[in-house]
This record gives C-alpha cells, sequence and structure tokens, in this order.
C-alpha cells in the first residue's frame, strides 16, 4: 500500500459519510444510519489494518503524509502514527462504529444527528493523527461544535438542564483550548527566536532546548489546558454533568476518546516538547491524579443517576491516567497510555448500555431499577462486564494498565500510590452496588413489557465486549504497540533532562 | 505432564463453548461441562504418577511458560509450574469438582439456569486450576481475581433473592480488601526483585537481607490469603456465601477456592519462613479463626452456616499448621478436609432437597430412617473432621497439632486441641439433630437419586482413607510435600490417643445435649441457655458484621455525601461563579461601547501610540512579531 493516504482516507471516510447524508431525504432513516455506518466502518477497518502492519520494530512514526500548507508559519499538513497514536486512532476508530449502533434508535431528526456526529469523529481523529501543532488545534476546534449541539438538541435534562450541562461542556473546553493556544503560540514564537525557522511541527519543536523558566509556565498552560480536558481533579464537574445530559452516543465518544486527547496531548506535545517543565509539575500532577482518582470514586458512590456513577467513574479512572504520566517512565507512561485505551473502550460500553436501559424504562435513577436481569439478560451482560472492567478485575483490559501504572509510580510515589490502590476498593462498592441495585434483586412487574437488546442494538456489546476480554488475556497485543512509541519518547525526555541538567 | 496446561484450558474452552453456543440445550451444556472436568482429572492423575516417579520435581519444579508481557523492567512469563504441591491440587481440584458437577446434575434438575450455572462451574474450575498451576504471580492473581468473580456471580445465583444479591457484593468487596494488600505485596516484590516468577523469586528471596522491608510485604501479602480463605477478621463474607446453590458452597466455599489463600501461603512459604515475626502472625491468625469460628459454629442453627463456619475454623487450622513452618502438615488437612468438607456439604444439600430447603437443624430430626445413605456418608464426613482414627481428618489434624507442639507453641497447641474438642461438638449437634432422635412429623424427606448419591459414596471413601498416606508408618505424602529438608515422621502415641479422646469426648457431649436430653437442651435453647449473653454474642457471631455494616453504612457512604456535596457545591459554585463573573464583567464592560465614533477613535489612537512606543524600546524582535512576520 504504498502511496495510498491511508490516514487521510481513515480520517475523511466520516466526512465525506456526512457530505452523502446531506444528500439523502430526512425521511430515510434505515439508508441513513447504513450510510454511518458504513462510513465508520471503513475508519474502523483500516485503522485495524494499519494497526497490524506497523512495524513496531521499526517505530517511529509511519504512514507518514507530508503537504505543506502555510510555509510562512511553517505550517504543513503532517500526518503520522506512533505506537501512541495508534490505540489511539483505534480507540476513536471502535467507539465511532460502535456508537452508530447505540444511536440505532434516535429517530428525532437522525440525519443531522448523524452529519454532526461523524464531524465530531473526524475532528477526534485529527487530533491523533497530526503531528502539526496547529493542525491539531484546528482539529480540536472542530469537535467542539457538534457536541454543544448535539448536548442541547437530543440531550436529557436531570439534575441539571441539558443547556447547562452542554454551555458547562463547551466553555470549559474552550476555555481550555484558550490556554493551550496561549502556551502554543508561545512556544511556536519561542521556537523562531531560538532557531529563526517558523515550525509547528511536534517533532521539529521537540528538538529545540526551551529555556527552563519558560518551559515552567508554558507547560502549567498546558497543564490547565489538557488537565481540564482529562477532567482533572478540581476541573473536572463539567464531567459527570456533561455525560449526564448528552446523548448516548455524544456520552461515548466524550467519555470514551476526546478527554484522553487531554492524556494524549500531556505525552505526546506537553512532556516532549516541554520536558523540563514536565520534571517540575510532575509531583503536582500526581498529587492532582491521585485527589482526583480518591474524590470522584467517594463522589461516585453517592450518586444515584447511572449516568452521574459512570460520569464519576471516569474521573476517577483519569485520575490514574496522571498519575502514570507523572511517573515519566517508561512502565507508567506505558500503563497510562494503555489506561486510556481500556478505559474508552470500558467507558463505551457502559454508557452504550445505559443507554439501552434509559431508552427502555426512561429512567437512569438507580431506586426505580431493580431486577432488570430476569427481563434484559444481555443487557445485564454488558452492565457486568463493563462494571467489572471498571473495577480493574484481572483478566480483562484494564487490570494490566492500573498494575502498569501502580508498578511505575510506586518507586518515585510511595505514598499516593497506596492512596491510589486503596480507591480501588471504593470503586469495587459503587460498581457493584449499581449492579446489584439494577439488575439484581425481585422482579419488577412494570418491566415485564421490555424487550432485550438484539440486532443492530448487540453491535456495541459484541464488539467493545471482545475488546475488553482479548486485551485482558492478551494484553501485549496492546503493551507492545504503546511500548514501541513510548520508549523512544521517555529516552528522548530523559536525554533532554540529563544534558539540562534537571535530573 | 507436559500436558498439564490443558487441564486449566478445558474448562475454559467448556465455559466459552457453554455461554456463547449451547446455552439452549441444557443437557448438552452440562456434558461438555463435565466432560472437561473429567478430562482434566485424567489428565491431573497422569500428572499425579508422573510427578510420584520423578521426586527430583520436589526441588526443582518443572516449569514452561510463554511470554505474556513484556516492557523494559517489567516481564511477565504466565505458564505452568509442576511441583508435587501443585499436582495434588490439580488432582485434588479435578476431583472434587468433576464429582460435584455429577452431583449437581442432580441438584440443579429444573433450575432455570442449568446451562448458566454449568458455565460458571466451568469458568470457576479453569480458574482454579490456573490458580494451583500458576508459574506466575501475576498470572495466579489473574486466576485468582478470576475464582473470586465466579465465586461472586456463584453466590449471586439467585439474584431475584436480596439476601443472596447482597451476600455476592459483600463476598467480593471483603475479598478486595484483602486482594488489595496482596496487590501492594506483587507490586513490592516485582520492584525489589525485579521478578514475578515463582521459581526466581524463590531463589532471591531467602537471599535478601532488608528484613524490615520484606516484614511489611510478606504482612501486605499475606491480607490477601485472609480474605480469600475467610480468615478472622475477614471472614464475614463466608457464611453469607452459603446463599449460592449447595454444590456451590461444597466446591468454591469449602474444598476449592477458600484453601487458596492456604495454597498461595504455602507456594510463598519461602518468603514467609524468611520472616519468622510474619510466621507467628500467620500461625496466631490461624488458631485464632479456629477457635473462633468454632465458637460461633456452636450455636447456629442453619445446616449450611454451621458448615460454613466449620469451614473458617477448618482453615484456621491450615493456617495454624503452615504459621509454625510445617507445609507437609498444613496441606494435608488441606488435603483430607476437601473431602470430608465437600461431603457433608453435598450430604446438606441432600438434605436440603429432601425437606424442600428447610435449613433449620431444630426442626430436623431421624432423617436417618428415610435418607439413609446421606445420613451414613455424613456420619463418616462427621467422624473424619472430629478426629476420629482411621478417617482422614484425625491424620491430618494431629499432624498439624504435632507440628505446633514441636515447633514450641504451647499457647497454640491447647488452642488447636481445645478447637478440635468444640469441632467435634458443634459437628455432630448437627448430625444428632439432623440424623437422629425423633422424625419431625412436618417433614416428608426421601432419598436423594443416585446421580446425588453416588458422588456422596465415592468422596465418603476418599473421607475414610485419604489419610492413609500420610502416616507416621507409611509417609509418602510428607515424602513428597515437605518445606525444607525431609525429617521422617515419629508415631507420638500420646498425642495421637489424646486427640482421640478430645474428639470422643465432643462426640458424646453432643450426644448427651442433642440426642438423649434433647428436648431439654432445645427447652433450655429458647431459654438463651450458657446464660444468656454469652449466647446471644456467639449467635450474632461477635456482632462483626453490625460493626462493618454500621462503618460501611455511616463512615463509607458518609465521606461519600460529604465528597459529592463539597463537588456540587464548592467546587461547581467556584464554576459557576467564575461563569457569573463572566456575566457581570461582560454587562460591565457593555458600558464601554458607547457607539460613540470619538471614543473609539481615541482607543484606537492610544493603542498605536503604545505600539510605536513598544517597538521604540524592544527592537528587532519585537519587529517580528508585530507586523512583521514578512
Amino acid at each position: 500500500m504504498n502511496g495510498f493516504p491511508i490516514l487521510s482516507v481513515i480520517l475523511f471516510a466520516p466526512v465525506a459519510g456526512a457530505l452523502l447524508l446531506v444528500f439523502i431525504p430526512p425521511a430515510e432513516h434505515k439508508l441513513i444510519k447504513a450510510v454511518a455506518a458504513t462510513a465508520t466502518f471503513v475508519s474502523l477497518a483500516l485503522t485495524v489494518y494499519a494497526y497490524a502492519v506497523y512495524d513496531q520494530a521499526v517505530g517511529g512514526l509511519q504512514f507518514v503524509e507530508r503537504v505543506p500548507w502555510i510555509k510562512d508559519l511553517g505550517v504543513t499538513y503532517f500526518l503520522g502514527v506512533d505506537g501512541i497514536s495508534l490505540p489511539m486512532l483505534l480507540l476513536i476508530a471502535i467507539i465511532g462504529f460502535t456508537a452508530i449502533f447505540a444511536s440505532w434508535n434516535v429517530n428525532m431528526r437522525p440525519r443531522e444527528f448523524f452529519i454532526l456526529f461523524l464531524t465530531l469523529v473526524t475532528g477526534v481523529m485529527g487530533t491523533f493523527v497530526s503531528m502539526d501543532l496547529f493542525i491539531f488545534l484546528l482539529f480540536y476546534e472542530v469537535v467542539v461544535i457538534p457536541i454543544y449541539i448535539m448536548v442541547v438538541i437530543w440531550g436529557s435534562t436531570k439534575r441539571v438542564t441539558k443547556e447547562y450541562a452542554g454551555m458547562k461542556l463547551t466553555i470549559y473546553l474552550l476555555v481550555g483550548s484558550a490556554f493551550l493556544l496561549v502556551a502554543v503560540i508561545a512556544v511556536f514564537i519561542q521556537a523562531l527566536l531560538i532557531t529563526g525557522k517558523p515550525d509547528f511541527s511536534i517533532y521539529g519543536l521537540a528538538r529545540v532546548a526551551f529555556p527552563l523558566g519558560f518551559q515552567r509556565w508554558t507547560f502549567a498552560f498546558m497543564l490547565f489546558g489538557f488537565g481540564s480536558l482529562l477532567s482533572m481533579w478540581p476541573f473536572h464537574s463539567w464531567s459527570p454533568d456533561g455525560y449526564a445530559g448528552a446523548p448516548t452516543a455524544v456520552s461515548m465518544v466524550h467519555a470514551g476518546v476526546l478527554k484522553k486527547i487531554g492524556g494524549y496531548g500531556l505525552i505526546r506535545i506537553a512532556l516532549l516538547i516541554l520536558p523540563g517543565g514536565a520534571a517540575y509539575w510532575a509531583p503536582t500532577i500526581a498529587v492532582l491524579g491521585v485527589a482526583g482518582a480518591a474524590y470522584a470514586a467517594f463522589g461516585a458512590l453517592a450518586q444515584k443517576d447511572l449516568k452521574y456513577i459512570v460520569g464519576y467513574s471516569s474521573v476517577s479512572h483519569m485520575g490514574y491516567v496522571l498519575l502514570g504520566i507523572a511517573s515519566l517512565n517508561v512502565i507508567g507512561i506505558n500503563g497510562a497510555v494503555a489506561n486510556m485505551f481500556a478505559h474508552g473502550i470500558m467507558a463505551a460500553l457502559f454508557f452504550s448500555t445505559i443507554g439501552f436501559v434509559y431508552e427502555k424504562t426512561h429512567t437512569r435513577w438507580v431506586p426505580d431499577l431493580g431486577g432488570l436481569f430476569q427481563q434484559m439478560p444481555r443487557v445485564g451482560v454488558a452492565f457486568v462486564l463493563a462494571g467489572l472492567a471498571s473495577l480493574g478485575l484481572p483478566g480483562l483490559i484494564s487490570f494490566v494498565p492500573e498494575f502498569t501504572i501502580f508498578l511505575g509510580s510506586f518507586g518515585r510515589y510511595g505514598g499516593l500510590s497506596v492512596v491510589a490502590i486503596a480507591t480501588i476498593i471504593i470503586t469495587a462498592l459503587f460498581v457493584l452496588r449499581a449492579v446489584a441495585n439494577t439488575l439484581y434483586g425481585p422482579r419488577r412487574e412494570e418491566y415485564d413489557h421490555l424487550t432485550d437488546i438484539r440486532g443492530p442494538e448487540m453491535v456495541p456489546l459484541a464488539v467493545l465486549g471482545t475488546v475488553l476480554v482479548v486485551g485482558g488475556l492478551v494484553p501485549s497485543l496492546l503493551f507492545n504497540m504503546i511500548n514501541s512509541g513510548v520508549t523512544p519518547l521517555v529516552a528522548s525526555v530523559t536525554h533532554t533532562l540529563r544534558i539540562g541538567g534537571v535530573l | 505432564m507436559y500436558h498439564a496446561w490443558l487441564v486449566p484450558l478445558l474448562p475454559a474452552l467448556s465455559f466459552a463453548v457453554i455461554s456463547l453456543l449451547t446455552k439452549q440445550w441444557k443437557w448438552l451444556s452440562a456434558t461438555i461441562s463435565i466432560g472437561a472436568m473429567v478430562s482434566g482429572f485424567i489428565i491431573a492423575a497422569f500428572i499425579a504418577v508422573g510427578v510420584l516417579q520423578h521426586p527430583g520435581l520436589i526441588n526443582h519444579p518443572l516449569v514452561y511458560s510463554l511470554r505474556w508481557l513484556s516492557m523494559p523492567g517489567f516481564k511477565v512469563d504466565a505458564g505452568i509450574l509442576l511441583d508435587p504441591l501443585s499436582a495434588m491440587m490439580l488432582f485434588m481440584v479435578t476431583l472434587v469438582a468433576s464429582l460435584i458437577q455429577i452431583y449437581s446434575l442432580g441438584y440443579m434438575r429444573g433450575e432455570k439456569g442449568f446451562s448458566v450455572f454449568f458455565a460458571y462451574m466451568s469458568l470457576f474450575g479453569a480458574s482454579m486450576l490456573l490458580l494451583v498451576a500458576a508459574s506466575n504471580l501475576l498470572e495466579l492473581f489473574v486466576a485468582w481475581e478470576g475464582v473470586g468473580v465466579c465465586s461472586y456471580m456463584l453466590i449471586g445465583f439467585y439474584n431475584h433473592k436480596i439476601s443472596a444479591r447482597e451476600a455476592a457484593k459483600k463476598a467480593f468487596v471483603t475479598t478486595r480488601i484483602g486482594d488489595t494488600g496482596l496487590l501492594l505485596g506483587l507490586l513490592s516484590l516485582q520492584l525489589i526483585f525485579g521478578t514475578l516468577n515463582i521459581a526466581d523469586l524463590a531463589q532471591k528471596i531467602p537471599q535478601f537481607q532488608n528484613i524490615p522491608l520484606l516484614i511489611t510485604v510478606a504482612v501486605l501479602f499475606f491480607l490477601g490469603p485472609v480474605g480469600k480463605s475467610g480468615q478472622f477478621p475477614l471472614h464475614v463474607w463466608l457464611p453469607d456465601a452459603m446463599e449460592g446453590p449447595t454444590p456451590v458452597s461444597a466446591l468454591i466455599h469449602a474444598a476449592t477456592m477458600v484453601v487458596a489463600g492456604v495454597y498461595l501461603v504455602g507456594r510463598m512459604l519461602f518468603m514467609f519462613a524468611s520472616v519468622p515475626p510474619v510466621m507467628e502472625l500467620v500461625a496466631w491468625v490461624g488458631g485464632f479463626t479456629a477457635i473462633f469460628a468454632a465458637s460461633i459454629a456452636i450455636t447456629q442453627r442453619e445446616i449450611k452456616r454451621i458448615l460454613a463456619y466449620s469451614t473458617i475454623s477448618q482453615i484456621g487450622y491450615m493456617m495454624l499448621g503452615l504459621g509454625v513452618g510445617s507445609l507437609s502438615a498444613g496441606f494435608f488437612h488441606l488435603w483430607t478436609h476437601a473431602f470430608f468438607k465437600a461431603l457433608m456439604f453435598l450430604g446438606a444439600g441432600s438434605v436440603l432437597i429432601g425437606l424442600h430447603h428447610k435449613a433449620d437443624v431444630w426442626e430436623m430430626g431421624g432423617l436417618i430412617k428415610k435418607m439413609p445413605i446421606t445420613a451414613v456418608t455424613f456420619v463418616v464426613g462427621g467422624l473424619a473432621i472430629s478426629g476420629i482414627p482411621p478417617f482422614a481428618g484425625f491424620w491430618s489434624k494431629g499432624d498439624i497439632l504435632d507440628a505446633t507442639l514441636a515447633s514450641g507453641h504451647t499457647v497454640l497447641f491447647v488452642i488447636g486441641s481445645f478447637t478440635a474438642f468444640l469441632t467435634a461438638f458443634y459437628i455432630w449437634r448437627m448430625i444428632f439433630l439432623c440424623f437422629f432422635g425423633k422424625e419431625n412429623p412436618e417433614n416428608h424427606p426421601q432419598e436423594s437419586p443416585l446421580v446425588m448419591t453416588i458422588p456422596l459414596m465415592i468422596l465418603a471413601l476418599f473421607s475414610t482413607v485419604a489419610g492413609l498416606i500420610g502416616t507416621p508408618w507409611w509417609d509418602v505424602w510428607g515424602r513428597y510435600i515437605h518445606f525444607g529438608t525431609y525429617v521422617p515422621p515419629v508415631a507420638n502415641w500420646p498425642l495421637m490417643i489424646g486427640d482421640t479422646l478430645l474428639g470422643a469426648l465432643g462426640i458424646y457431649a453432643a450426644y448427651l445435649f442433642y440426642c438423649k436430653d434433647r428436648e431439654k437442651t432445645k427447652a433450655l435453647a429458647a431459654r438463651q441457655w450458657f446464660g444468656g449473653r454469652l449466647y446471644d454474642v456467639l449467635y450474632h457471631k461477635y456482632y462483626l458484621d453490625e460493626l462493618y455494616m454500621w462503618f460501611n453504612h455511616s463512615m463509607v457512604d458518609g465521606v461519600a455525601r460529604l465528597m459529592y456535596l463539597f463537588d456540587i457545591y464548592v467546587v461547581d459554585g467556584i464554576v459557576n461563579g467564575v461563569g457569573a463573573f463572566t456575566v457581570a464583567a461582560g454587562e460591565g464592560l457593555r458600558v464601554f461601547q458607547t457607539g460613540r465614533l470619538q471614543n473609539y477613535a481615541l482607543v484606537f489612537f492610544l493603542g498605536v501610540l503604545a505600539v510605536g512606543v513598544l517597538l521604540a524600546f524592544t527592537g528587532p524582535h519585537a519587529t517580528l512579531f508585530l507586523g512583521g512576520v514578512r
């Protein structure tokens, strides 16, 4: 496939689908959904192919596409993937595809819904494949608009109104991106001053030796930008409200992938370009990560709305990711990247399942539910599978990532890691409570008429469930790839730090 | 012996096939599940023979493995470790599991989730067999949690019942608390020694000099076995686990899974033995749990609960054996206990079926007339656990007490001996109340079908003879399963006679209270016999459940509510405050948008002035920023 622009095709297949949808009559619901599914399936199939043929022995950026765009600013349409971005790309491809099926029953203006959704998927994909900061920010902004519209139109109002949730989500994203923008421009100009050559490419900027003081404050800006996107405590409060307000597909993509742009950006951009700043802020990141992990686990325990439970739980899981990043070593960062993947799959399965529960019972309020295993055993299986993955059950995908995060951080932040590990007890408590009170218990007659998921509704369970199990039993499928990307990155970071005399 | 990997794999495949394909066809599912387990048993039997022929495996286990995970500084090779210990466990687990699955054909007949039950049983078998054969601690941990989750599913098998649902949750969370300690222990081992391969650790740990660190690691590690094996203070989940179907109680919560903790301590005895204070801890936790649980068992009324406390107590014995340094004795009791306790649980299941799930022993009586096979086999189990020669329990319990005394733990020896008396007493209390005395006219019992009674008979046979391979005169057991150098046993006559007398005394006491003067005792019990308070405390299990419940509901949930209120009022309050401030600022700034051209022109002029000043003072770099992009 030499010369075939595989990444561009992956990237723009959803947009092509969206364009096609424009010409389909709005009443053709089945056809609209089929087109959306096909478009995302093209991306998924090609991503799986890329994942399979990526040469881990060679490593580095592969499937590179490079077209100069704004020469004066050094902006290039520069796509490429390595061991860190490929798993993320695979994640959005999988979740984008399955989210279409989780939205199979959207019958209010489905055409607009899927056009926006496909745009969203492309936006998220773009952030993972672009190796140019300018393009990265461009795609990042593309994401914001569809999300806001989708929450406000297709969302649901519970504790807070969907308008409030949508606004909070959007403003947080925008404020975060404003800080990011400042940091990126500062980095660009500083690099220009040092090298005299305009360059927006991540690897180009990574070669520049920035002064330490400069690194510290720009890293702080990036940390705020990426951190609030990753729902880093205490900038997380958009997350539970946002997920609760959003329609199922948006919750899946948002919790599953979008917030991972934060973690991805911290590793790929902030850490790589500003290693000195990273070393300075790492203890803070670890503290905030563990605080978030523990705090949000307790927060989840106090919830009665299923989406809020998963919302807080995802904040808690991102705390582990931050702890992994803060460890600044190969094992910890491997764990952080793998945990982002694992959590994405699991959160997507969780939100799709809750979506079905809500669609059928018209409630997410746990005290109103119960005994659903008897009427909807498949929903039950999906729920339990997601729950067990969420509490880090060995044999499912999230255990090894968590273990490696703890392993990577234990030596550096002993006490903090112990707190993080102890948190898994609280996680078990709230997950099992949710399972017990939703699925188990006496049969409720008011739900006797419900039908179990079937046909297209089974796709999220089948696809995501398979990934959960296979990823847990054969963790090397994921870890070998991630490791091939993280090892050189950490090597470059430690090298820079040693020269700078920070370590 | 190179086919040992098949033993866990077959049930794993069976699980996959049943849950994905054959769930619709009940008998096919059951056949697949039983077929996988029986094939596993046949392989395990060949492995056992192979191990017996290769005594070299005692000190140099056979290990073969695959690379499971690899990154700089962290490698995991998952595989199979074969030595007499793991071969014995494979043999025992496959044997007991096969028998129990066959029994389940009768017990579970007509249940709604028949196929699901067998799927879970298969998954459990796969995890348990992987656990005992694992060559790496992380692999072992995966299996360890796997058996935990099967236990969770099977306790909650009747999950429409609230009691089953709560029991399942309690089991998982309680064992999770212990597992967190185990996880910390694993992390520490990996960090200190750079490997989790059991064989490598066995080389490295005994040489390790930093004893305080190793003590911390070993104590954390021990928390896992405490939770899994129902040792004090994490034993509270095990009695509630009896909510599951009885074959599950027999297999998982008596014979196999709950002894996983003992297995792990035994497997890692090289670590514990390097830190004597932790060995003391293991011994004392075991000894205390033994007497503690036995004292509770005396007052319980439900047949399966009595057996559950008995299990906790017997596992305490095993821990005691390991804690005083005798791998041989601890595991011998594990081996014999698996047979007689599985036997008694299955017998209890047979009784429950016969009585349509009436579980209170006080409402039974005289069942031996209508259920002779169940009763006779149960009595065999009772003799075995009470330590009456030549039944299996006599030899293994005797070994533990012998080892305790020999290692100089006199107090623990007294505790252990007294527990032996209590054990005989509470088990025979149950036997007399259930099977002897007057029949209860409300009951219409009938003997269970052969598919259930044949496993009972086989287990009764093993409960009788399984101890004979470890007598002072013919000690095959000790020669193969021991820690350190092998010391041939010597017949300790005073101890053997004393043991027997204690057991017999317990049985006689039970006879006096519960057979001879049954009605009088019943009246006494109704009036809170044993001096009111004490009976109450024992009957309510020392109120530990209430204490934990209080902690969970007021402390943990309290903190959770506090955090949540903090989140929506303080964190969100600030966020909304910033939002409100912005809106207000917007309102305020609107004042400047006057719409008058003169004002704008003024501001524009000032701006140009500022730029000019800036240019004048900063030189060429500034030019670059401000208009000089070219």
